[in-house]
């Protein structure tokens, strides 16, 4: 029987139980190998459930670098009767499966293309343990400590993280411990290993740090100093929440008082949320609010508010599957025209696109920056896949020297001297006017904040005169804004190919793999990764520089592909999607393939 | 049409204890229809605070939309306003307060605004507790489309827009607030200013969230016969619970009270809320009571008014979640950012 072989190159799929405990296993294994100086990346596949349901977790190791998820499962780890014939199926012939055989598998579930791995999960725990909560929860740590035996990864490793977790609960180390190595001698007694498909050290990480895109953000607002956030629950963006909390709750007490130099309010909705938001902001307060497709839905009318009456804020988009409820627990990119264009009348937001959680650390201290300077609200666009997952990424960096920008805030000092407070005057020609906080000079500076239409001293009028001159000074800070996002990343040294490729957000996995796939086909393209709209002007000419585009983005709509040619003006037929909307990430080969398909259709 | 009142005072005008003169408290001339009661609840706004002598930038004069939340214009121009979405001023006025704890919020809504768009807002704003003043300007309809009913316009009660009576059941925004532990719930009405003026200054004492349901009748489209919000019926309707006078911190109480049924509020601030002639069986102290005080008022056909409800030990959002005493938007960068060394350390904890 052909036996898949490889070394550093692997997928492996565990299938557990919602709410078995077998995250916490999970996660230690890519761990692990992620300390093995190995690239990983692990993708958490779960029910809209608490317990009971199917979960997957899925993890492909590249020595390599490729973080992308990839096609065919070389091992699968089926712990889940429920969706046993499922999980069998999935993998890839020649490929192995590790089960609990307790109990004989029946044989419909047998095939003979794949290698079939028995461990008695069950009875090794009903053998070793009284309690019952035990008995499952050190089922995962046995399967561990197999999985571990069968591609060899070092024990000690795992040991380590094991002792590192339950630091200060050590009573559970020595029974984690008996667990691990049951499942390990079971398998050194019964079979042969390591297997075909294994692992080897290696030095391919250099100093990653792995962390989920949420905590990322969230610790990226705890330095860019927002001191207020409220959020309503929401998947995939609950977690923003709870990790700024975590944060908070760690770095912005008061040693002295033992208070709080931060506040978070549980709104009772997203309108209440944005809401909120923008009373802080209003008021003097970096503030932000992260939610997903349906509660930006919710928050419209307010966007809508903030880009008038501009106001800063900042949201934080965790996309997944839409409409309506959708796919709340499948990633997706469905939120760009949605979110470009939120609220009622001539509105346009900025939206920045993370691809890593550096970068959510990056661009959420960015974000604040941006709505301080241009007054107004900021999408950071991430999604399930970057924001609920771990990710292996550079580490967070923060420069000491450098300093917020709070933008055109007038102090009491300037208000005293006199200078010509016009909070809608547009003062230096690019668009932004000055700002005052309230309380700032007991007689000068206060203003009235309206959503309606008013002059640039901020006084009442439905003059259509005025209406215009204000929405046509929206439109140059706009062009200002142009300026001041980050400018896309290019990966040739030149950009002088025919064809490109456009990518963003968490596409740039798959996408950077598939132009060596490409590549190895005899297809060269170049390639620039976006990462703000408005579009920067390299952007604009990358664009105008390439007779056909390949956008690839993961929604039915090819959303961001409409918006380059509603914004740069150019013809659609230059612009082909290359789509996945499945709710799981896009992969490489999806990506090779279609390219491949439309370059044929071209010729 | 922009309606700007002129800037000159006459340097011999009375000034409140910080210098300022009532006109100073004022704003823009109001564009409501002639007789509105909003302009007189507006006007007592002012008497309040220039009475109080609060500072006008110490304090944010917060609406949503209708022809109350227009009201903000035609008070205390010298604060910062924000006239925000409809039914959404608490949720402003919550990000507002959590960013500098110190102002005063002084929140105005209508019917509309608060019992149907903005329902939701607003009963959490109370379960929050929030340190604010939330007048709702009652007049049982939206005036600024014409006239429909709205849900406090009283089951029965015709208005001059519809014609027929209406046939849903009010909802009573005091009855709610007292079931959501409220803690300073009154009503009043804007004929009554000398009520009004010292409930609101009493309002804006209090730490925690202040309400204040202001009769508010509507002259355009429900001030006719058959309506429960004109002039004429409730002045033919009210009952008062209490005559209550405002004592700030530090002055003498000079009026003598009847002994026996009079209480005295001690605010936060050292002022006190002095009520005299209160009904039987009826404490502001005691939830309970002022619940079954306006029970009985319903079951009698009266309006109910004056304050109902105080709780002196009341606690704000603030106190709840533990901010620091100085306003979040005055911490500095170095108060806020860990800086690298934190960072290379939590890099650490992540590999």
């Amino acid at each position: 029987m052909l036996k898949v072989s490889a070394v550093n190159d692997l997928v492996v799929r565990f299938a557990n139980v919602n709410g078995t405990g077998s995250a916490s296993a999970n996660n230690i294994f890519a761990k692990s190998i992620f300390r093995m100086g190995l690239p990983v990346s692990p993708k958490n596949i779960f029910p809209s459930n608490i317990q009971g349901l199917p979960t997957w977790y899925e993890v492909r190791i590249s020595e390599k670098g490729y973080l992308g998820r990839r096609d065919g499962i070389d091992l699968m780890v089926a712990i889940n009767p429920q969706s046993f014939a499922k999980d069998v199926a999935s993998v890839r012939s020649g490929g192995f499966l590790l089960y609990d055989n307790t109990k004989k598998l029946y044989d419909e579930f047998l095939r003979d293309d794949i290698h079939f791995i028995g461990v008695p999960m069950t009875a090794l725990c009903r053998e070793h343990y009284t309690d019952p909560r035990q008995r499952q929860l050190f089922k995962n740590i046995v399967y561990l400590g197999a999985v571990a035996t069968l591609i060899n990864i070092e024990v000690q490793v795992i040991k380590d993280i094991i002792s590192e977790q339950f630091e200060r609960k050590p009573k559970l180390i020595p029974p984690n411990f008996k667990a691990l190595e049951l499942g390990i001698n079971y398998v050194k007694e019964h079979y042969e290993y390591p297997l075909s498909i294994q692992l080897e050290r290696r030095d391919n990480v250099g100093d990653s740090i792995m962390i989920d895109g949420n905590a990322a953000t969230a610790l990226g607002s705890i330095y860019a100093g927002a001191t207020f956030m409220a959020w309503y629950p929401i998947t995939p963006s609950t977690s923003v929440a709870k990790a700024f909390e975590k944060y908070a709750k760690k770095l912005r007490v008061d040693p002295e008082t033992g208070k709080n130099k931060f506040a978070i309010v549980q709104a009772e909705d997203e309108l209440a949320a944005i809401g909120m938001v923008i009373g802080a902001s209003w008021n003097g307060a970096r503030s932000f609010t992260s939610t997903s497709g349906p509660g930006v839905s919710l928050m419209n009318e307010f966007i809508g508010l903030s880009y008038f009456a501009e106001i800063p804020a900042v949201l934080v988009n965790v996309q997944r599957g839409g409409p309506s409820t959708g796919m709340p627990t499948r990633t997706q990119q469905p939120d760009i025209i949605s979110s470009a264009y939120a609220s009622h009348g001539d509105t346009k937001h900025v939206m920045l696109f993370p691809s890593t959680p550096a970068e959510c650390f990056d661009f959420a201290a960015k974000a604040f920056d941006l709505a301080d300077r241009l007054q107004t609200l900021i999408f950071l666009m991430t999604d399930l896949d970057l924001g609920m997952n771990d990710h292996m990424s550079p580490p967070f960096k923060w420069d000491d020297a450098q300093q917020y920008d709070r933008g055109k805030v007038l102090s009491a000092e300037e208000l005293e001297a006199g200078v010509d407070f016009g909070r809608y005057l547009d003062v230096d020609g690019d668009g932004i006017p000055n700002r005052t906080i309230p309380a700032t000079h007991p007689t000068k500076g206060s203003f009235f904040t309206r959503g309606t239409s008013r002059d640039e001293y901020a006084r009442y009028t439905e003059d259509g005169a005025a209406y215009v001159r204000n929405v046509d000074r929206l439109l140059r800070k706009w062009d200002t804004a142009k300026t001041l996002v980050p400018a896309p990343e290019f990966y040739r040294e030149k950009n002088d190919r025919q064809a490109g490729l456009i990518f963003f957000g968490t596409t740039t996995y798959a996408a950077l793999e598939a132009m060596e796939l490409l590549e190895n086909e005899g297809i060269l393209l170049d390639a620039m990764r976006i990462k703000a709209f408005p579009f920067h002007q390299d952007v604009t000419d990358f664009v105008a520089q390439h007779e056909i585009i390949y956008v690839v983005e993961q929604n039915r709509d090819a959303q961001f592909r409409t918006l380059l040619i509603n914004e740069l003006e150019v013809s659609p037929d230059r612009l082909v999607p290359i789509l996945n909307y499945d709710g799981m990430p896009i992969t490489a080969d999806r990506i090779t393939k279609l390219i491949q398909e439309a370059q044929l259709i071209d010729a | 049409m922009t309606y700007i009142r002129p800037t000159f005072r006459h340097p011999a005008l009375p000034k409140n204890k910080i210098g300022y003169a009532k006109a100073d408290y004022e704003g823009a001339i109001s564009t409501l229809c002639a007789g509105c009661g909003h302009d007189s609840i507006s006007a007592a706004i002012v008497q309040a605070c220039y009475e109080m002598s609060i500072e006008p930038h110490r304090l944010a004069k917060l609406s949503g939309i209708g022809c109350s939340s227009k009201t903000p214009t035609y008070f205390l121009s010298n604060s910062h306003g924000f006239n925000s979405v409809h039914g959404r001023m608490p949720s402003i006025a919550t990000g507002a307060n959590m960013a500098n704890k110190e102002l005063i919020y002084l929140g105005v809504s209508g019917d509309g605004d608060t019992a149907s768009i903005g329902m939701g807002q607003f009963v959490h704003a109370i379960r929050r507790n929030l340190n604010m003043t939330y007048i709702v300007m009652n007049n049982g309809c939206y005036g600024l489309t014409k006239g429909q009913d709205s849900a406090t316009a009283d089951f029965g009660s015709i208005s001059k827009s519809q014609g027929v009576a209406n046939p849903f059941q009010a909802i009573d925004l005091i009855g709610m607030a007292l079931e959501l532990n409220a803690t300073f719930v009154g009503r009043s009405f804007s004929g009554d200013k000398g009520q009004l003026i010292p409930m609101i200054k009493a309002a804006i004492s209090h730490p925690g969230f202040a309400l204040l349901d202001v009769i508010s009748p509507c002259v355009t489209f429900n001030n006719n016969k058959g309506s429960t919000k004109s002039y004429d019926f409730v002045r033919d309707h009210i009952e008062v619970t209490s005559v209550l006078d405002f004592v700030p911190h530090q002055e003498e109480i000079l009026i003598d009270y009847e002994e026996g049924s009079t209480a005295s509020v001690e605010l936060h601030d050292g002022s006190k809320v002095m009520l005299s002639k209160l009904a039987p069986n009826w404490d502001p102290r005691d939830r309970t009571s002022a619940m079954r005080r306006l029970q009985d008022a319903k079951l009698n056909g009266e309006i109910l008014t004056g304050l109902l409800y105080i709780d002196e030990n009341s606690k704000d959002l603030h106190d709840m979640i533990n901010t620091v005493d100085q306003p979040l938007n005055t911490l500095k960068e170095e108060d806020l950012c860990p800086g690298q060394s934190a960072l290379e350390a939590i890099n650490a904890s992540l590999r």
